[in-house]
């Protein structure tokens, strides 16, 4: 096994230890950095040396875990960097303990990559739930009723969904139980091994449940509840990782039991039960961007609704699984760019209600732009990425028995881009206001604006890298 | 009956105890009694074709279902409910009554679920899947029933230990790394769960969960 997999566990689960135990921020912020860059080198020696996963053992990396865990490690180091001046400066008077924040943010880091590169189902199970228990202290950073609020809700409602989704792994354990009662265990290679012999009756109420459990985590609605509150009351860096980098570890838990669905000929049922959770979600997160006031929950509830885009995605199936993982790329950088941003703004009009902010574009020119650069991006119009991966959906959908659902999707997907466009752009206008104007840091600006020209350059082409890494982990859907 | 048998009937009974009292500090004392069955249940599912000595894997299991779930989690719920000074659950969301007439619903759907849904194995006790099902769907009857954030959790907490009952009854055990790690998940999940309630408490002066309503469209 490569030792990089290894270390792109090991190392932030460590430096997360060693952070607890320095207060100085300034020491600990180098720690972050520091291991931010070493888990991206070490994605990159995982790309070099190419993807393959092993027969057996606990941890392991194919393609489908290695495009997961690149979005992690990119969208790391970009929180990482932004996270400096943030914790620097005057940002956390709030905040009574920022101390906290890095050594949660570094585990936070090691439970996501270990979502990544876990073989065995159960150890993907516990990997997720540490996701969420080392993510909960940062969306209380702020220490507001509101974000108390967010933090309560996040933490019970993905823990009961979570154990629903222990539920199907175990029920899974069942469908590939012998009469004799020899059993594969839970590891994913042995599960794909015995596909053919799995019941179907344990198997679909196995997917039932993980889907319904993953989804909580993923925002799928109906259960996406808890999502726009986490999402908005975390401070910027933070929602911009549980938007762009742990809603997709929660899908990596879905698609695992999807790819053994397919394995063992039960894919239709998967991807029916995807395509309604879908579509359940663009319908909600469209409608729901519509007269949004807050603009951080705006981008929450985008998130549902590119989430829902994935799903469909992924139940149309064939062309559009490419299209779908494709997306996931898209909107994870996307919505980070926009995440950050609104950092910014929240920074300088001290506000996360539209309404308060006015003349962005006078006031902080470089966010503004690259705010309406990402604003477009996420709402799916061209030169940019989710204008090619959605297209390669809706193409999907007409070509295939569906047309009515390339229809929906694609005025769903104009409802959203009103919704985000009505809230996002009328900030940007109008005078400035008369306060005393800070200057933009570059520390601010370079994350986001790195992440823009990213989800640009991935609309106008896709490098053979990229297209290689999505083509096999197509393959490992088994589409 | 065997001894499993009645150490999964045990289980339901006291997951019913739990719907049917107001008292917090009954609630948590019925989670820890939760626990102990869940400690004896892998040695009685081991000893159901005769006594012997307990495997290596049986026996770290217990002793890490005893140390976590019978007594370092009911310790940190019994601190949160001093910590929040509450002691009673004041009007649940649906009345003791409702919850009782649900929970009797729910155990029922349990048993009905346990006889369709036919193992592709024999399992080791027949009253294995109705004992899980039943605790997951009383768990989130008291999540979702309940006001308290405590009760909350020890509902969270039925509801896994009816998962990890279901866990037991697989044929194929997992390595024991991932059991233990499935443990501690749960562990410090109620330990930030706890912390979580100590703040609210502080801010709000009570753990009333309906008080937490102020984010919605």
């Amino acid at each position: 096994m490569n030792p990089a997999v290894v270390i792109v566990i090991a190392v932030p689960a460590l430096a997360a230890l060693a952070a607890t135990f320095v207060r100085e921020v300034r020491v600990q912020l180098g720690v972050l950095i520091a291991t931010a860059v070493v888990h991206l080198l070490s994605t990159a020696v995982l790309w070099r040396d190419g993807a393959s996963a092993p027969a057996t053992g606990l941890i392991g990396l194919d393609a489908l875990g290695l495009l997961v865990l690149s979005l992690v490690s990119i969208l790391f180091l970009a929180a990482a960097i932004y996270s400096v001046p943030y914790l620097r400066d005057g940002t956390h008077d709030e905040a009574a303990a920022p101390q906290r924040f890095v050594p949660c943010l570094l585990a936070f880091l090691a439970a996501m990559s270990l979502v990544t590169v876990s073989r065995n189902l159960a150890l993907l199970w516990a990997a997720v739930e540490a996701t969420t228990l080392a993510s909960a202290p940062l969306i209380y950073f702020y220490r507001r009723p509101g974000s108390l609020e967010a933090t309560w809700k996040y933490l019970l409602i993905c823990s009961v969904g979570i154990a629903l989704a222990l539920l199907g792994t175990f029920f899974l354990g069942v469908a590939s139980t012998t009469p004799a009662g020899d059993a594969p265990g839970l590891g994913i290679d042995e599960m794909l091994a015995v596909a053919t012999r799995l019941d179907h009756r344990w198997l679909r109420a196995a997917f039932v449940l993980v889907l319904v459990g993953y989804g909580t985590k993923m925002g799928l609605a109906p259960m996406h509840t808890w999502l726009p509150d986490a999402h908005s009351q975390a401070p910027s860096p933070v929602s911009a990782l549980l938007s762009g980098a742990l809603l997709n570890c929660a899908l990596l838990g879905i698609l695992r039991f999807y790819e053994i669905c397919v394995a063992s000929g039960d894919a239709v049922f998967a991807q029916q039960l995807l395509l309604a959770l879908g579509v359940a979600s663009l319908l909600v997160g469209a409608s729901l961007l519509l007269g949004q006031h807050d603009y951080k929950r705006l981008l929450a509830y985008s998130s549902v609704e590119n989430m829902g885009v994935i799903a469909i995605g992924l139940g149309i199936a064939g062309t559009a699984t490419y299209g779908a993982l494709l997306h996931v790329i898209n909107h994870s950088l996307g919505k980070a760019a926009l995440f950050l941003l609104s950092g910014n703004l929240l920074r300088a009009y001290g506000s996360t209600a539209a309404e308060d902010v006015r003349g962005a574009s006078r006031r902080l020119p470089v966010s503004a732009a690259l705010l309406t650069a990402a604003a477009f991006a996420i709402g799916g119009s061209p030169p940019f990425g989710p204008f090619v991966s959605e297209l390669t959906i809706f193409l999907a959908a007409m070509r295939g028995s569906t047309p009515w659902l390339g229809v929906l999707f694609i005025v769903l997907l104009g409802v959203a881009f009103v919704g985000i466009a009505s809230t996002l752009f009328p900030m940007l206008q109008g005078e400035a206001g008369t306060e005393p104007h800070r200057p933009e840091r570059w520390l601010s600006i370079l994350s986001p604006a790195v992440l823009v020209l990213a989800v640009l350059a991935l609309g106008i082409y896709v490098p053979s890298g990229v297209d290689v890494l999505l083509q096999r982990a197509v393959g490992v859907l088994g589409q | 009956m065997s001894g499993a048998d009645f150490l999964l009937a045990a289980l339901i009974v006291v997951a019913l105890y739990m719907v049917s009292t107001s008292r917090l500090a009954a609630c948590v004392r019925a989670s820890a009694l939760q626990g102990v069955i869940l400690a004896l249940l892998p040695l009685a599912l081991e000893w159901s074709e005769g006594p012997r000595p307990p495997s290596v894997h049986v026996a770290v299991l217990a002793l890490g279902a005893l140390g976590i779930k019978a007594i370092t989690i009911p310790w940190l719920l019994r601190r949160s409910m001093r910590e929040a000074r509450v002691r009673r659950e004041v009007e649940p969301m649906a009345s003791l009554h409702t919850s009782i007439l649900a929970a009797a619903g729910l155990v029922g759907l349990a048993f009905w679920l346990g006889r369709e849904m036919v193992s592709p194995f024999p399992v080791a006790s027949p009253m294995l899947v109705p004992a899980a099902i039943a605790n997951v769907l009383l768990g989130f009857l008291l999540v979702v029933a309940r006001r308290q954030a405590i009760t909350q959790v020890v509902g969270y907490l039925v509801l896994e230990n009816g998962v990890f009952v279901f866990g037991l009854g697989l044929a194929g055990q997992q390595p024991i790394v991932v059991e233990l790690s499935v443990l501690l998940d749960v562990l410090v999940g109620v330990f930030v769960m706890g912390i979580t309630i100590n703040h609210i408490s502080q801010t709000f002066d009570h753990v009333d969960t309906t008080a937490l309503a102020s984010l919605r469209e």
